[in-house]
């Protein structure tokens, strides 16, 4: 799947050392923002965003000394796409034990595009809880956003056309760490972070 | 996945695999606060019942509401199906009111698939049961039940020991499980009387035995077939305490099975008949379980017969987790 992931015409934006960099400076404007790690909550948006926001989490851990609770959100069942493609597979939400409510809840996503799906995001957490406020941190800003919605904590912003293709990739999940950008061959343009 | 769900034989194991894992995420959501997703949100789920049922439809019932569905509850009773309406004019009754899906039990064997393939209308068919023929939901959520306490929540049932046994002949659960169960890699025995198997078992991907006690002590999973009375009508064993005596699962046989093995029983149950009150009420009884998993199942169904665009044609499952992840 991995391999399926990377077209021949991709090229690096961010290598793996830059992308360590980005997420310790996105885990310190946590940090700062929120006054140390009380009430946070991180909540990644798999499959890749999941993966970030545990890195987020050690990063916190080695600032602040204090575990902040990480967990997953699915936003499959709440996609306004739905109807537009197959029934998708749908991937693991983990909520944290502690729940959401009254918690600072930082959603951690790969990619910030059309923001479908984070608006997907905020409905799938009003099902679960209330939290005292929702903070959005990316890795990649690329532009083209459909929805009135913005990152509080940014990777990288990275402008780009719409028939470009922004790739993540994670060790966890890829084998390596690496943002690509696909040129405009053949590129679909249905990234829809 | 197929548009329809007529079969357990309609999944192949990805399929299968796919509506558990599906089913599995689903589960969670019995433990939050607002037990409601918005995703079928505008589609019209009917229910189409022609024969007595209360865990099935209420099951269905209860899947498609927690997809936010609009759900019309059909019965043959009361309606004009007692006036002698045919399928044919139901069906299009139900179409001109715009059904998304319709889930339909019926006493004739082939009733869904002929919905399903006769014309009459747009939407998926799922078979809640039809006659003796099948039941896949059944299966499906017979087969999530065994995943949870015999292979860890995950992949499939590979070399996994299931005993099936009673009115195979009447039993609609057990030809769909069987079906099922023989793609998910189980070796399913059948217990039976010789005249409650079916003629041609032995085509089916199961062996079969006519002694209980045998089939029991290395078994991983025992599930019980309810007795069909109202589908008997010649003797097909001498009295009811006879069949009890040698098919019936009573404290001493269930002694037999390994310590992990589970107890399971499609429902509803003849208590003291083919399962004594003390087998039902055991630990290892996942009986009321089964029901709760029977709402995860049936909604993991609906969702992906009807929660994506209607392509009618069977879909590329990595094409799916990419867009998933877009």
């Amino acid at each position: 799947m991995s391999a399926a992931r990377t077209p021949d015409d991709a090229r690096t934006v961010l290598d793996s050392a830059e992308i360590a960099r980005a997420l310790t400076r996105v885990a310190h404007e946590i940090v700062e923002r929120a006054k140390g790690a009380d009430d946070l909550v991180l909540l990644g948006i798999p499959t890749r965003g999941a993966f970030l926001a545990r890195r987020v989490a050690e990063r916190i851990r080695d600032i602040e000394g204090a575990d902040v609770p990480v967990g997953s959100l699915d936003i499959t069942m709440y996609r306004d796409d739905l109807r537009r493609a197959p029934a998708r597979a749908l991937l693991p939400t983990e909520i944290p034990a502690g729940g959401i409510d009254d918690k600072v809840v930082v959603l951690v996503d790969d990619v910030l595009y059309s923001g479908r799906t984070i608006r997907a995001a905020l409905d799938a957490m009003n099902d679960i809880g209330r939290p005292r406020a929702v903070q959005l941190a990316v890795l990649v800003d690329r532009g083209h956003r459909e929805l009135p919605i913005r990152a509080d904590y940014v990777g990288k912003n990275i402008p780009t056309s719409t028939s470009e293709k922004v790739l993540v990739l994670v060790s966890e999940h890829d084998g390596e760490d690496a943002v690509l950008i696909a040129g405009h061959g053949g590129a679909r343009a249905e990234e829809n972070a | 996945m197929n548009r329809h769900l007529l079969s357990a034989a309609d999944l192949d194991r990805d399929d299968a695999l796919l509506v558990l894992d599906t089913a599995a995420e689903l589960a969670s959501l019995t433990d939050r606060a607002v037990k409601k997703l918005p995703t079928l949100r505008g589609r019209t789920v009917v229910n189409l019942f022609f024969e007595d049922s209360t865990r099935t439809r209420i099951s269905f019932e209860a899947a498609a509401k927690r997809l936010s569905a609009d759900v019309i509850n059909f019965s043959a009773k009361g309606s004009s199906v007692s006036k002698g309406e045919s399928l044919k004019d139901t069906a299009l009754t139900l179409e001109a009111m715009g059904a998304d899906a319709v889930v339909i039990r019926h006493h004739a064997s082939g009733a869904p698939h002929r919905l399903a393939h006769s014309g009459w209308i747009q939407g998926s068919v799922v078979n809640a049961g039809d006659g003796t023929h099948e039941h896949p939901t059944q299966s499906l959520l017979d087969a999530f039940t065994m995943r949870r306490h015999l292979a860890g929540g995950k992949g499939d049932l590979e070399g996994r020991r299931i005993t099936i046994v009673g009115d195979v002949l009447h039993s609609r659960v057990a030809r769909s499980n069987v079906l099922l169960l023989a793609t998910l890699g189980a070796e399913v025995t059948l217990v039976a009387p010789p005249t409650l198997l079916p003629v041609g078992v032995e085509t089916w991907p199961c062996a079969t035995s006519y002694d209980l006690d045998s089939a029991l002590k290395d078994a991983d999973a025992v599930m019980m077939l309810r007795v069909q009375r109202e589908r008997m009508n010649a003797s097909f064993f001498p009295s009811a305490r006879e069949y009890s005596r040698r098919y019936g699962l009573d404290a001493r046989r269930m002694a037999l099975l390994p310590d992990h093995a589970i107890v399971m029983h499609p429902g509803p149950m003849n208590r003291g008949m083919e399962i004594a009150a003390e087998v039902a009420d055991a630990d290892r009884s996942v009986i009321v379980e089964q029901v709760s998993n029977g709402v995860s199942v049936r909604m993991a169904v609906l969702y992906l017969l009807l929660g994506g665009a209607q392509l009618g044609s069977p879909l590329d499952p990595s094409s799916q987790l990419e867009t998933a992840e877009a």
